[in-house]
């Protein structure tokens, strides 16, 4: 099937004062129709500028210096604004961290969604009406016909996430672009949100990017997982394959630093270092000062994604010549 | 909410109170009002009356209240300068100082607010720029200069407008005004527009700054990654957040253009309060200043708590007594 | 000292400045009026307060590029014979001096109450807060304007001119403090509950030594930024007294009130005399005001 969306060695600079700043390096990875995509990795590596990137809403300076995002074979990073505001909502939807400052405090919560239906389907605004108390029923909020009119400090925090999450559906997109949607719920809140966005993806065949650090999510949800690293990708496969079997020394660790109910650890692993910044990446492969099994090679050559198990990772290590090491 | 305004009232009448006794302790500076007004030659006996009169041989507490009541009832005694009653003369030059404050108000807003709507939305243009030069200029350039300078440009190397004075005024009962004349118009021009310069300029950096403050939010860049035209977005939502806080820090600054009225009136010799106020510092009218204090802190008083009573009526968030909805 | 200096100049700060053709511009001709202020002793063409050189046959001359006008007397002279040009310089100086002894002595108000109502807290934080918040709703000049009034109510008229600076600067300072108030209470808030502050109690040191000596030079920066504003305001209000009659009395005039002399003579056609001060009034506050928006927006955190 052909994916509905597609990286293809995007890559973001930001120009500075102190010289430009590549904050995404050749990123490259798609997304099948309905299916589920987590983009992991630490703050800085990328993962939220990928999303603002595919969503047309990268915050100047920052600009697309290479590459392409195709969204069902058409090139979607060189329109402008116009024409990006098409795509916006119908096609990719998206729902941030916050869900307090997501909303706008000044208008009901009824207002919000049915201007956003009414923005890009044609429909009555009574029909519009009707539809918005629809997708708030369908996201789990009780009495959605009074509370369509309420305001959004009138809800709790978990309700405004599912009140987001509406809004996102709200033009019925074919992808959405979810942010940490998560991360400023409480625990038990959390799992509720993504069971709801699984199965309201799942009912209406929506692709979900899901951009998040914490792997228990991803473990729950996704379908295949997207590893990134200092503005690079450096695994990609599924997310059963990845968890158990990592094929990059990063995941390796990342992996071995979560900790398990079953499995007796004495101590987390811990990867030495930390990422590097934007403007001190090492040359050759960006993880090499922090890998236990750096070679000479890595130092110098960057890896691209190549086939490493089931999955892909970009490192030497994985390459025809080195395979006898791994 | 209902305690808050009782609250809010209750601050407002320990703030008059203050002010209430500067003033009375300003009259207990003067000196010896008895000689101020009787002269040099007055008799002993003569002294002694006007002491009863002004109820000057009264301990101070009693005074004090005799003042406030008759503050209350507008009454300050009887000026100093000009030997009329206080609250005559105030009241004789109130609509001259009025009409300009409105006038110079409607300007600011009417011009300002768009403004600052347009150098927040198009940063780039240089139109926006010119505007915010502009803009830097209004606030470097005191008000009284500005006046002078509108009135050597059209009054005098121009001769268009008129400098100094109300022009011909129509009295309708107490009130005169100047609005019902082409003269009245022509003098009312450029004291007003030299009024609203330093609000306008106010009004227009503090809109340009909450619009693009607002332009930043999370609400925004979400409005905007569902897909809302930008004439949604900056219109229907972001204007709308931006007016909430502008409205009622716009609503406080009206404090400044009555106290910049006071710069503006003298140098158009406006015959409005401000310039009565001035004249009275000038000469140490004490009653006159006493009663113009207690009026401004009045007034400023009543501004500020409509601001508030506004600020409840804008922002649901305030107002919504209904408790928080569950999970 | 050259190593500080040369530290400054490599700094963020230094750079910004250099790379700001505004900032660089303001600051030449702020440096340039405050040299011809406070030089005017040494460098101003002519003394125009002593009495023995002016006279009255030199009056109301236009500037020296108009026909009847002469070299010497470069902007003109006013209705006493006094060279408009020195006579600016040494406004300058008033007019200078003025604005920033209020300024400081309103920063010194300011931060001091700031500083102890943040860090105390509770009632007398709520009490110092209540009293800044009543006063900032009315307007600053209305504030100066009640100081100065009360002040000539109080001592007696022969005095008056004695002390119309003093009570000038008193008045502005403290129509000023509570924007510095707020600003420094706003911070030390923040602060207070900051580790460093923490651990410096549990050392032992006392709370005036930790509130001076820790958190003031942490909330220093957004005070310099309102210090600024607050210069270009005060000389402001300075003129607007002056211009009034409340302010500096003619015998050692400030800007304001040179321009309040040579109104008079606007409509007999000098017009030089209230243009001049006028123009060097607007160029000084500009000059502030231009240097302070740029330090906001050099001092503010952003991207890059």
């Amino acid at each position: 099937m052909a994916p509905i969306l597609e990286l293809d060695n995007l890559s973001v600079e930001f120009p500075t004062r102190h010289g430009t700043l590549k904050a995404l390096d050749n990123v490259s990875f798609s997304i099948s129709p309905g299916e589920v995509v987590g983009v992991v990795g630490e703050s800085g590596a990328g993962k939220s500028l990928t999303g603002a990137a595919i969503i047309g809403l990268l915050e100047p300076p920052g600009r697309v210096s290479g590459g392409q995002i195709l969204l069902e074979g058409r090139r979607i990073d060189q329109l402008n604004n116009d024409q990006m505001r098409l795509i916006r909502g119908r096609q990719i939807g998206a729902v941030f961290q916050d869900p307090l400052t997501s909303l706008n405090p000044l208008y009901t919560v009824g207002q919000q969604i049915t201007e956003t239906i009414l923005a890009h389907l044609s429909l009555t605004p009574n029909q519009a009406l009707i539809r918005a108390i629809e997708l708030l029923e369908a996201t789990g909020i009780p009495a959605a016909r009074e509370r369509i009119n309420h305001y959004p400090h009138q809800f709790s925090g978990g309700m405004r996430q599912r009140v987001v999450i509406a809004l996102a559906l709200a033009a019925e997109p074919k992808l959405i672009v979810a942010d940490e949607p998560t991360t400023a719920l409480d625990v038990s809140i959390q799992a509720q949100i993504i069971e709801l966005l699984k199965r309201l993806c799942r009912e209406q065949g929506t692709a979900v990017m899901l951009i998040t650090h914490d792997m228990g999510v991803i473990a729950e949800t996704a379908d295949r997982v997207v590893v990134m690293y200092a503005g690079r990708v450096i695994e990609v496969g599924a997310v059963q394959d990845v968890i158990h079997h990592p094929q990059h020394p990063y995941t390796v660790g990342l992996m071995g630093s979560i900790p398990s109910m079953v499995a007796h650890q004495k101590r987390l692993t811990q990867i030495d270092g930390t990422m590097p910044r934007l403007n001190a990446i090492p040359s050759g492969c960006a993880f090499n000062p922090r890998c236990e099994r750096a070679m000479s090679i890595c130092r110098t050559e960057r890896p691209e994604l190549m086939a490493a198990g089931a999955s892909q990772a970009a490192c030497w290590l994985h390459h025809e010549s080195h395979k006898a090491y791994v | 909410m209902f305690a808050f305004i009782i609250r809010r009232l209750l601050q407002a009448v320990v703030v008059m109170l203050v002010v209430a006794m500067i003033a009375f302790y300003l009259f207990q500076f003067v000196g010896d009002p008895v000689s101020i007004m009787l002269g040099q030659d007055a008799t002993d006996a003569d002294r002694v009356r006007l002491t009863a009169e002004l109820g000057l041989d009264q301990p101070v507490v009693l005074q004090f209240y005799h003042f406030v009541i008759n503050a209350v009832q507008g009454d300050f005694g009887i000026s100093l300068r000009q030997g009329q009653n206080v609250s005559t003369l105030l009241l004789e030059r109130m609509p001259a100082t009025f009409e300009l404050s409105i006038a110079a108000a409607l300007i600011a807003l009417l011009v300002g607010l768009p403004l600052g709507v347009y150098t927040a939305l198009r940063r780039q243009s240089s139109l926006s720029n010119a505007i915010l030069a502009f803009s830097l200029l209004g606030v470097s350039l005191p008000t009284f200069l500005i006046g002078i300078l509108l009135i050597l440009v059209f009054s005098v190397q121009l001769g268009w407008l008129p400098s100094y004075g109300r022009g011909d005024v129509v009295k309708i009962g107490w009130w005169s005004t100047g609005l019902l004349t082409v003269d009245g118009w022509k003098h009312l021009i450029l004291p007003a527009i030299t009024l609203s310069l330093f609000q306008l300029t106010l009004v227009l950096r503090l809109v340009r700054s909450e619009m693009l403050e607002v332009l930043r939010t999370d609400y925004i860049k979400f409005a905007r990654a569902r897909g809302l035209t930008n004439r949604a977005i900056h219109f229907g939502h972001a204007l709308k957040n931006t007016l909430v806080p502008v409205i009622t820090i716009t609503g406080l600054q009206l404090g400044g253009i009555i106290a910049f009225a006071i710069v503006t009136e003298t140098v158009f010799q406006w015959p409005g309060m401000g310039l009565l106020f001035i004249q009275a510092v000038q000469f140490v009218d004490i009653p006159v200043m006493a009663a113009y204090l207690c009026m401004i802190a009045l007034i400023f008083v009543v501004i500020n708590l409509i601001v508030d009573l506004l600020y409840f009526a804008v922002d649901p968030r305030l107002r919504s007594s209904v408790g928080r909805g569950g999970h | 000292m050259m190593e500080a200096l040369k530290h400054f100049w490599q700094s963020d700060l230094a750079w910004s400045w250099r790379h700001s053709t505004v900032a660089v511009i303001s600051t030449f001709i702020f440096v340039l009026m405050m040299v011809a202020a406070f030089g005017a002793p040494l460098i101003a063409p002519h003394n125009p307060f002593d009495l023995a050189t002016i006279n009255l046959l030199d009056a109301l001359k236009p500037p020296a590029w108009n026909s009847e006008g002469q070299a010497i007397f470069p902007l003109g002279t006013d209705s006493q014979g006094r060279d408009l040009l020195s006579a600016m310089m040494y406004g300058t100086r008033v007019s200078l001096m003025i604005g920033m002894a209020s300024v400081a002595l309103s920063m010194l108000v300011g931060i001091v109450l700031g500083l102890v109502a943040g860090y105390a807290g509770g009632r007398i934080d709520a009490f110092i807060m209540r009293v800044a918040d009543v006063q900032l709703s009315f307007p600053a000049i209305l504030i100066a304007l009640l100081i100065d009034g009360v002040a000539r109510a109080v001592v007696p008229r022969e005095l008056h001119e004695h002390i119309a600076i003093p009570v000038l600067v008193g008045a502005i300072a403290l129509a000023g403090w509570p924007q510095y108030a707020r600003t420094v209470r706003g911070s030390t808030l923040v602060e207070k509950n900051r580790e460093y502050v923490q651990a410096a109690r549990v050392i032992g040191i006392s709370s005036p030594v930790i509130m001076f000596r820790h958190v003031l030079p942490n909330v220093m920066g957004p005070v310099l930024v309102l210090a600024t504003v607050h210069l270009a305001t005060a000389i402001i209000t300075e003129a607007t007294l002056s211009f009034l009659g409340v302010g500096v009395p003619p015998t050692e005039p400030s800007l304001g009130t040179l321009i309040r002399i040579g109104n008079d003579f606007l409509f007999s056609g000098e017009w030089w005399i209230t243009i001049f001060p006028g123009l060097a009034l607007v160029l000084l506050v500009l000059s502030v005001n231009l240097l302070g928006d740029w330090l906001r927006d050099a001092l503010n955190p952003r991207l890059s």
